[in-house]
């Protein structure tokens, strides 16, 4: 019996992880829904965004290892901070901006292409911006508080105590980082599918000439959809940076997105939320009861052999859309 | 107009380029990847312990010590890259800071005759010098580590460990797997129950292995972490309300940024360290008179007297110290990495050396030779106060359990050996 609740608890933690995954890869999917392009930059965004937003809260001056290298000075910071929920929209302000340069300085130029050249393009922008994110910001562990609760919920401990004898752990943190991410997902199914921009969205994944032709403005939709997924990797450095500090390898949280995005569909906003899910619990199970048979440290492999398994069954993934050529 | 731009690209590229009468200790260092906010301390204090040689002493023996140094981003293939990229006949010593790395060049640096110095991480049977010609890895290795967090649990719990349970979590590379072996020896003579709980790397994500902890309720949890993997199991350590005090990592597990995102929860985690603490050493005063007020530290100055930059700073001094001691061999200060190979089996810092040298009880002394590369392997413990933000060392340099650790060394260089086609050179 015990092992079972421990399953359960097991399988609770799963779904929890699994939103966390989802919220990085709900950036892949706008993207590629919108232009049909893989965004191989979304985890860098991601932690460009937290970096930007610890910046802005610290009131850390941008570029002051550049500054003080090249005129000597011993600049660091402004001597102010920012209040998080301000810094919060600062931080989705300069994502915009992000955006904004994005699609002037690289997309703009790249209309008509084929997809695999703007996907090349998109791995020379993650480049990009870890350096310059690096720049900006400096590449030491930051710490992120905007305020959000971590450590065991003792309200869901002592309720599955009761109930069942056996206290479950769930983190306060992978509670809210579930509630935004429904309220994300509600609120992007609502955009992609009752909003005139979200159907031109639609639109121009379709095909971007034909768009065009009917007067949709390829330039306003890149840009709002690249300050969207800014937005969610914002939302998505947030919840992994308050985890385990800000640092490079926020942007590596990409890998775990992958699976899910394969899994899921890479054109599905819920199929995104159900592949986390199903990643999330598939790649907990198989450690508990597979893991201790093989050496353990399976949850990296596991999931990326889990999507490919479904591959096999569903190349679209679960939910994404088949794409049929006829010769 | 052709001819003299290439004249002036010979002139900066000669300029930029070592003086002939230099030492070069190329300097393989990682300022970006998962690892950069570790890595970026370490390089800092490694530099910054040069500067001030060269700026106050004017080097060693009036010879400059130059560390250009090149980006592994802790990835093995590119710090092989590096050290092919930067393998001249000038070029001395190399500290790759990586045990994965390090695996790599250990037969390079036979074949080339460099110097390859490892402190507190590599292969920890390289401390073997009859087989391990060219590789050093004082003052202390990894085995040397878990024994002395067993030691130090020992005295916890009145001289036994019978029957407790300790679970060990490791980052699932070279580095982390290091100490299994060791632990499981231990575990064998002193009783105690090892778990073993790889996390693959980066380390982000650790939950199954944390629920996995406050199921089984291990008495101990040691840590084998680096990087982003340290912030993650603090983190979760803290949420499963596992008690601090009883939670331990290997120096490598021992920043301040290993610590400071979990915030008031991290408070009484222990690490080791084979270094001193904080910047309340004279060697600080100096730091600050000749490299931090002139503007020539590294990075800024920014991790001055951090527990990674300390660690950089211990680095680069122990080598500074064997460079003397091979200049006074070789009766010259321009030495080669034979020489400076000399000058490590000679090295003996002392007590009394480490006050001289600014830094009074901030290392313990190391004596090597020819068949000793690793030193006494002793290490202490650290505790984090969350509130003043500081480590506290609180014990004493403990010594390793040699009764366990000698005969691993032995079989594990042994096996090298054999491998390698290597006679044992002491005698």
């Amino acid at each position: 019996m015990e092992q079972l609740l421990y399953v359960a608890e097991l399988v609770m933690n799963g779904l929890m992880t699994g939103v966390m995954y989802a919220l990085v890869a709900l950036g892949f999917v706008l993207i590629f829904k919108a232009s049909g392009v893989f965004n191989y930059s979304q985890g860098v965004l991601a932690l460009f965004a937290a970096l930007t937003l610890v910046g802005i809260q610290n009131g850390q001056i941008p570029f002051a290892h550049l500054i003080n290298a090249m005129f000597g000075t011993n600049l660091h910071s402004f001597g102010w901070t920012v209040p998080s929920v301000l810094a919060i929209l600062l931080t989705a302000g300069v994502m915009v901006l992000l955006a904004l340069a994005i699609e002037k300085l690289v997309l703009r130029h790249l209309v008509g292409q084929e997809p695999i050249i703007l996907f090349m393009a998109t791995i020379g922008l993650a480049y990009f911006l870890e350096g310059f994110g690096d720049v900006m910001w400096g590449a030491d562990v930051k710490t992120l508080d905007v305020g959000l609760p971590q450590g065991i919920s003792d309200t869901a401990e002592a309720w599955t105590a009761q109930l069942t004898g056996y206290g479950f752990f769930i983190d306060r943190l992978d509670i809210w980082a579930a509630i935004v991410a429904t309220a994300l997902v509600a609120a992007l199914v609502a955009f992609s599918q009752f909003t005139k921009q979200g159907r031109a969205m639609r639109a121009v994944a379709d095909d971007h000439q034909a768009a065009l032709s009917v007067g949709i403005s390829l330039q306003f939709i890149w840009i709002m959809v690249w300050s969207i997924a800014g937005f969610v990797a914002l939302v998505a450095g947030i919840m992994w940076g308050t985890k385990s500090g800000v640092q490079f390898s926020l942007s590596l949280i990409a890998l775990k997105a992958l699976p899910v995005l394969m899994l899921g569909g890479f054109t599905s906003i819920p199929g995104a939320i159900v592949g986390g899910l199903i990643i999330g619990v598939g790649e907990k199970l198989f450690e508990f009861f597979v893991g201790p048979m093989i050496g353990g440290a399976t949850e990296t492999w596991f999931a990326y052999v889990l999507a490919l398994i479904f591959l096999v069954f569903r190349p679209q993934g679960l939910f994404g859309e088949r794409i049929i050529e006829r010769v | 107009m052709k001819l003299r731009f290439a004249a002036a690209v010979a002139a900066a590229m000669m300029a930029a380029g070592p003086a002939m009468a230099d030492l070069l200790v190329p300097h393989l260092s990682y300022r970006t990847g998962p690892y950069a906010g570790n890595g970026n301390q370490y390089a800092d204090g490694f530099n910054d312990y040069f500067t001030l040689i060269n700026e106050r002493d004017g080097g060693i023996g009036g010879e400059k010590i130059l560390t250009p140094e090149c980006e592994t981003a802790y990835n093995t293939e590119k710090g092989v890259e590096c050290y092919e990229a930067n393998k001249s006949e000038a070029a001395l010593l190399y500290n790759p800071m990586s045990t994965g790395i390090t695996y790599q060049l250990i037969p390079k640096v036979a074949a080339d005759e460099k110097v390859l110095y490892t402190p507190g991480y590599g292969r920890t049977s390289a401390k073997n010098g009859d087989v391990f010609k060219w590789v050093f890895n004082a003052p202390a290795n990894y085995w040397d580590g878990a024994s002395v967090a067993i030691k130090y649990l020992l005295d916890e719990n009145g001289g036994s460990l019978e029957g407790k349970k300790i679970a060990l979590i490791y980052h699932n590379s070279a580095y982390g797997k290091e100490p299994i072996r060791t632990l499981q020896d231990l575990s064998e003579k002193h009783g105690f129950t090892l778990t073993e709980l790889p996390v693959d790397p980066p380390g982000q994500e650790q939950k199954s292995q944390w629920l996995q902890i406050r199921r089984e309720k291990p008495d101990y949890v040691i840590m084998w972490g680096w990087g982003v993997m340290n912030q993650a199991a603090i983190q979760e350590a803290a949420n499963i309300r596992f008690p601090m005090e009883n939670f331990i990592g290997i120096w490598w597990s021992g920043g301040e940024v290993d610590v400071q995102p979990a915030g008031a929860a991290a408070d009484g985690y222990k690490s080791l360290t084979f270094n001193g603490v904080g910047t309340d050493y004279p060697f600080y005063d100096d730091l600050k008179t000749h490299v931090i007020d002139p503007g020539k530290a590294s990075g800024g100055g920014q991790f001055v007297g951090s527990a990674v930059y300390s660690r950089g700073v211990y680095a680069a001094l122990i080598i500074g110290e064997a460079i003397s001691k091979a200049q006074e061999l070789a009766g010259t200060p321009q030495i080669n990495a034979a020489q400076l190979r000399d000058g490590f089996e000679a090295l003996d810092i002392s007590e009394e050396r480490m006050a001289e040298l600014g830094l009074p009880g901030f290392g313990q002394p190391i004596q090597l030779s020819c068949e000793n590369h690793g030193g006494a392997g002793m290490a202490r413990l650290q505790q984090w106060d969350a509130d003043t933000g500081t480590w506290s060392l609180i014990t004493d340099f403990i010594q390793p359990d040699a009764e366990v650790l000698d005969p691993l060394i032995a079989e594990d260089s042994a096996a090298y050996a054999a491998e390698a086609g290597i006679t044992p050179r002491c005698g």
